[in-house]
């Protein structure tokens, strides 16, 4: 039996990382390496979706643009939210939840790990085949909101049936690892560890499973409606034949909405590791931050029709929507509250993961506030549609969950590569970031309560626009700026970084007490948990004051932990890969209907393969 | 240091940072005042500069949320700023080891119910708009209907009392109370005059509604908020409203049919009108035809009674800009517009479907010079 911390590599950790090569990754079972790619695939379309948002910001930077055609604008802004929201944000909180999820419960693995993989591999597909869609005749140009009947007005120009196509897999991909998530934490969590002593962020990617779970299935439907509407002539939005265009927006937004807080409770998740961590303090009211995601997840399935204020849902219906818009603004300040507290008081080092930490709640107390206007729906109706709306959820996503995610990606990046990124660089990644961020967005609130429509590809001149429209572009470069120092700290912190060590940060939970990188199968014993905040009470304890009082190395108290069982690992696999190449064959051949129909059939084939392989093949590697 | 010493030294932190937070309220407070006042002048779409009772309930509603996450905003960032400041670690080591606390269940019933109080100050006026703002006019107040229409890309203006439409400039009299009736004929639009309401949007199939009353005769500049395909950007329009007077002179010449010459170019501009052009457009009583007493939903693809394809061209000549209310109607630009539109105004004229009533654009018809010639002579002759 040996103490928890730290853990001396184990034979099998240290044969792990030399038996590279390209398969090795397609196989991959393991969490973490899954977490991995999701992490660079999501860093790489981080940089598609930001390019493509330079050529918007040029293309407006004075009146009259003419950097890009109206057709190439369309495309631009339609692509940029797509790829931010479903190949950035959703696939990156995917990536910290895989690698960290299973070691923060004590877990060897997540509860399905093929299913894991083949979530993986489908999200890639469905990132490769929206992006295709640019080369085969322009992306997708109808708002990532896919309003009917724009939506299925034109249905020769196939670029809205590689959408609706795209975003359907994504989906799949998506409601995959919610069902694993789940699993992995109600069944696979360390002995001892109970719901209640679950690190924060393992309890956001609860949450948000949920909601991916139970929101996709109404985009599904809807997707399935907008495709045969095009392509087989249904007419589900169809209002001269009956068919009902607002139905859309229902289904798009009783997703679309839950989606909001699918993006932004992992960042949440993320701050409330960090701001503990450097504050040398527990969070604040931890079951009250628990507790309000939970009510922001309950609430969140009630204040869709707020993106629809302009429809015509008639006065109930508004005034029912805006008092539930206005009061999911409280669990929010709750979080928010009980975040000041978590400082309060606190010995608090400034670092690059802490700045992203604390400029996420400045930069989302602004977004908060703007969306509380959005409630007030006579306010809404002049804001809708409009800058402001624009302004109001960069302030929530970028200046929260990117800013969130940075957060993370400064905290963990030890764990992951076992190598510190760099600080002095780090902060001047920061700065630039909270800078641009505030130069390129706090405008467009101006914009839009100045009659700045969205998604315009053009303004006049004369329309008191032009001064504000050239500061956000300059922000947008400052922006870009900051993005390019966060990519050379990353590819320099791989050359030279410093190494990390198991727990640089003296931090709290569990995923600290294994080595950097933790070892193929992560803990060598599963561990018994005590406390919430389990490692930080096996490092220290506290005086009479409450103060904490560390323990010397060689007191500290021998853990009990699990049986020395025999570890299983499941078997590497290139049965998912397969079945998420099948699919996305399958995808091409469904635009191209009816010659198409035969891509279907290869597509279907290696479908079936991966699914027969994998349900035959044995489960386990070898006993370590 | 001991705890004294450290303890007067927080508090003398504290005392300098709330008196600069002070002094940062009052100058973002007139910082804010100034941009936001400056922003009123001269900004022919400013939300922020109501022309209108409406438009005037709701920046009220506005300025009172406003100035509301206005005082939240500051209390909770100085509050974050105070604890940055206040709570930075000035040495590495341990040896300051905090206080371990917990929470604060007292705190946390406080936070969660202040909100909600303060929550609540704004919900009760914000339903009581709701409802007022979607009170249709009763009869006494004789307000005059308007049907707009979306197209893509403009919007089309029917006066249904009055017997004829119009296209891209909505006049109506000031001081009296509009009634729209706001639909579209293709994809969903939002029609949009910031200074005079809040947006609507132009459903297909449905009709939705919005009361205007411009309290002075003025011109109110709006544009298409929902995103409505390729020239979305293009798709303005400019509300005039005018005195009760000239509403009457103005509604009794478009009630009647424009003069056409017997003979010149515009003549020969009309003959070419009545071959090319007639298929979509319609001057006076020569066009594609609608009938005004069908409903306005119905006139909607699938409905009942004939729709308009392109906008009406009576009295074109009145208009000070055309294309979505985008170009200046000068010579200069019909000529443009006529020699091949999509190259002024991105439109897709290829993938029209007149029998599935899809118009994407005004095609290039190939017009020789004289053509164009002709017909910009009978454009600038429908005064």
């Amino acid at each position: 039996m040996a103490t928890l911390t730290p853990q001396a590599p184990s034979p099998a950790s240290t044969a792990a990382p030399g038996r590279g090569g390209i398969w090795e990754w397609i196989t991959t079972t393991d969490h973490k390496k899954i977490g991995i790619l999701y992490g660079f695939s999501s860093i790489l379309f981080f940089v598609v979706g930001g390019v493509e948002a330079l050529f918007i910001r040029l293309q407006l930077a004075v009146p009259n643009g003419e950097i890009l055609s109206a057709d190439a604008y369309n495309q631009m802004f339609t692509m940029h939210a797509t790829t931010m929201v479903f190949l950035v944000v959703m696939p990156i909180a995917s990536a910290f939840a895989n690698y960290f999820l299973p070691l923060q419960l004590g877990a060897r693995d997540v509860a399905f790990p093929r299913l894991n993989a083949f979530s993986y591999w489908l999200y890639l597909a469905g990132a490769l085949f929206l992006t295709v869609s640019f080369f085969v005749g322009g992306g997708a140009d109808g708002g990532w909101f896919g309003y009917a009947p724009l939506s299925t007005q034109v249905t020769e120009v196939v670029r809205m049936d590689y959408w609706s196509l795209g975003l359907q897999v994504l989906g799949v991909a998506s409601i995959a690892s919610s069902v694993n998530f789940i699993t992995t934490v109600l069944t696979m969590r360390a002995p001892g560890m109970t719901l209640m002593r679950m690190p924060v962020f393992s309890w956001m990617v609860f949450i948000i499973s949920f909601l991916l779970l139970f929101s996709l299935p109404m985009v599904t439907v809807g997707l399935i409606q907008v495709f045969l509407d095009r392509n087989i002539g249904t007419l589900f939005f169809d209002a001269a034949n009956g068919g009902d265009p607002v139905l859309w927006q229902h289904l798009f937004w009783l997703f679309g909405h839950p989606e909001v807080y699918v993006l932004i409770l992992p960042a949440m998740g993320i701050v409330s590791e960090v701001l503990p961590t450097f504050a040398r303090k527990p969070l604040f009211g931890r079951s009250f931050v628990i507790f309000s995601g939970i009510a922001i997840g309950f609430m969140g399935f009630g204040v869709w029709a707020h993106h629809m204020f302009t429809s015509g849902l008639g006065p109930v219906a508004e005034a029912a929507f805006a008092l539930t818009t206005m009061f999911i603004a409280v669990p929010t300040g709750v979080k928010i509250f009980n975040w000041l507290g978590t400082i309060w008081g606190g010995s608090l080092e400034l670092n690059t993961p802490m700045l992203f930490s604390l400029g996420f709640i400045f930069l989302f107390v602004i977004g908060g506030l703007s969306g509380v206007t959005h409630s007030i729906v006579p306010a809404d109706s002049q804001q809708h549609d409009s800058y402001y709306v624009v302004a109001h959820f960069h302030y929530v996503l970028f200046g929260g969950a990117i800013f969130g995610i940075f957060s993370g990606i400064y905290y963990w990046f030890p764990k992951v590569f076992g190598k510190l990124l760099n600080e002095r660089i780090g902060k001047v990644n920061f700065w630039l970031m909270f800078i641009g961020m505030n130069l390129t967005f706090a405008p467009m609130h101006v914009l839009g309560l100045n009659g700045m429509p969205r998604r315009t590809y053009r303004y006049a001149e004369g329309l008191g626009l032009d001064v504000w429209n050239l500061v956000a572009t300059i922000g947008s470069l400052v922006l870009a700026l900051g993005i390019a120092v966060f990519l050379y700290n990353g590819w320099r912190t791989f050359r030279k970084g410093e190494v990390a060590g198991p727990d640089p940060w003296d931090a709290r939970t569990l995923e600290w007490t294994t080595s950097s990188p933790p070892p193929e199968h992560n803990f060598d014993r599963i561990p018994v948990v005590h406390h919430e905040d389990d490692f930080w009470h096996q490092k220290y304890t506290t005086d009479e004051e409450g103060r904490a009082v560390a323990i010397p190395a060689d007191l500290r108290p021998v853990v009990a932990e699990g049986p020395d069982e025999d570890i299983h690992l499941p078997s590497p696999s290139y049965h998912p890969a397969l079945a998420g190449l099948g699919i996305f064959v399958m995808l091409l051949g469904l635009v191209y209907v009816p010659w198409g129909l035969i891509a279907v059939g290869v597509g279907g084939i290696g479908f079936l393969w991966g699914m027969f392989g994998w349900s035959l093949e044995p489960l386990v590697r070898g006993d370590h | 240091m001991n705890g004294t010493e450290r303890h007067e030294g927080r508090l003398r932190v504290g005392r300098r940072f709330f008196r600069r937070p002070t002094g940062r309220f009052v100058l973002f407070s007139i910082a804010a005042s100034v941009l936001l006042a400056a922003c009123t002048t001269d900004i022919p779409q400013n939300s922020l500069d109501p022309a209108s009772p409406q438009a005037r309930d709701i920046d009220n509603l506005w300025w009172l949320v406003f100035w509301i996450a206005v005082v939240v905003f500051v209390l909770v960032e100085v509050a974050l700023v105070v604890a940055i400041v206040r709570f930075r670690r000035r040495r590495r080591g341990p040896e300051r080891e905090v206080r371990q606390v917990h929470g604060n269940l007292r705190m946390e019933i406080m936070w969660t119910i202040l909100p909600v109080v303060v929550l609540a100050v704004i919900a009760v006026p914000t339903v009581k708009t709701i409802f007022d703002l979607r009170e249709a006019p009763t009869p006494e107040e004789n307000a005059l209907v308007v049907n707009v229409i979306g197209h893509q890309w403009w919007w089309e203006f029917e006066y249904p009392e009055l017997g004829f439409s119009t296209a891209q400039e909505m006049y109506i009299p000031a001081g009296r109370s509009i009634y729209l009736n706001i639909t579209s004929a293709d994809v969903i639009h939002s029609f949009w005059t910031p200074r005079l309401h809040g947006k609507r949007d132009a459903v297909p199939g449905r009709v939705n509604n919005l009361t205007y009353f411009a309290d002075e005769p003025g011109d109110y500049l709006g544009q298409c908020a929902e995103f409505c395909g390729l020239a979305h950007a293009d798709m303005r329009h400019m509300v005039r409203a005018v005195s009760a007077g000239d509403f009457e002179v103005w509604a009794a010449k478009h009630a009647s049919l424009p003069e056409i010459p017997e003979e010149g170019a515009v003549a020969s501009g009309w003959e070419t009108f009545n071959i090319i052009c007639v298929a979509c457009h319609v001057i006076g009583d020569v066009g594609p035809g609608v009938d005004l007493t069908v409903p306005v939903a119905d006139r909607l693809p699938g409905g009942s009674g004939d729709y308009v394809l392109a906008p009406n061209l009576s009295y074109f000549a009145e208009r000070e800009k055309f294309g979505g209310w985008t170009f200046e109607n000068d010579t200069a630009h019909l000529q443009a517009w006529l020699a091949d539109p999509s190259d002024l105004k991105p439109m897709t004229p290829e993938l029209n479907d007149l029998e599935e009533g899809r118009v994407l654009g005004m095609p290039n018809f190939g017009l020789s010079p004289e053509d164009i010639s002709n017909l910009t002579a009978l454009l600038q002759s429908l005064e």
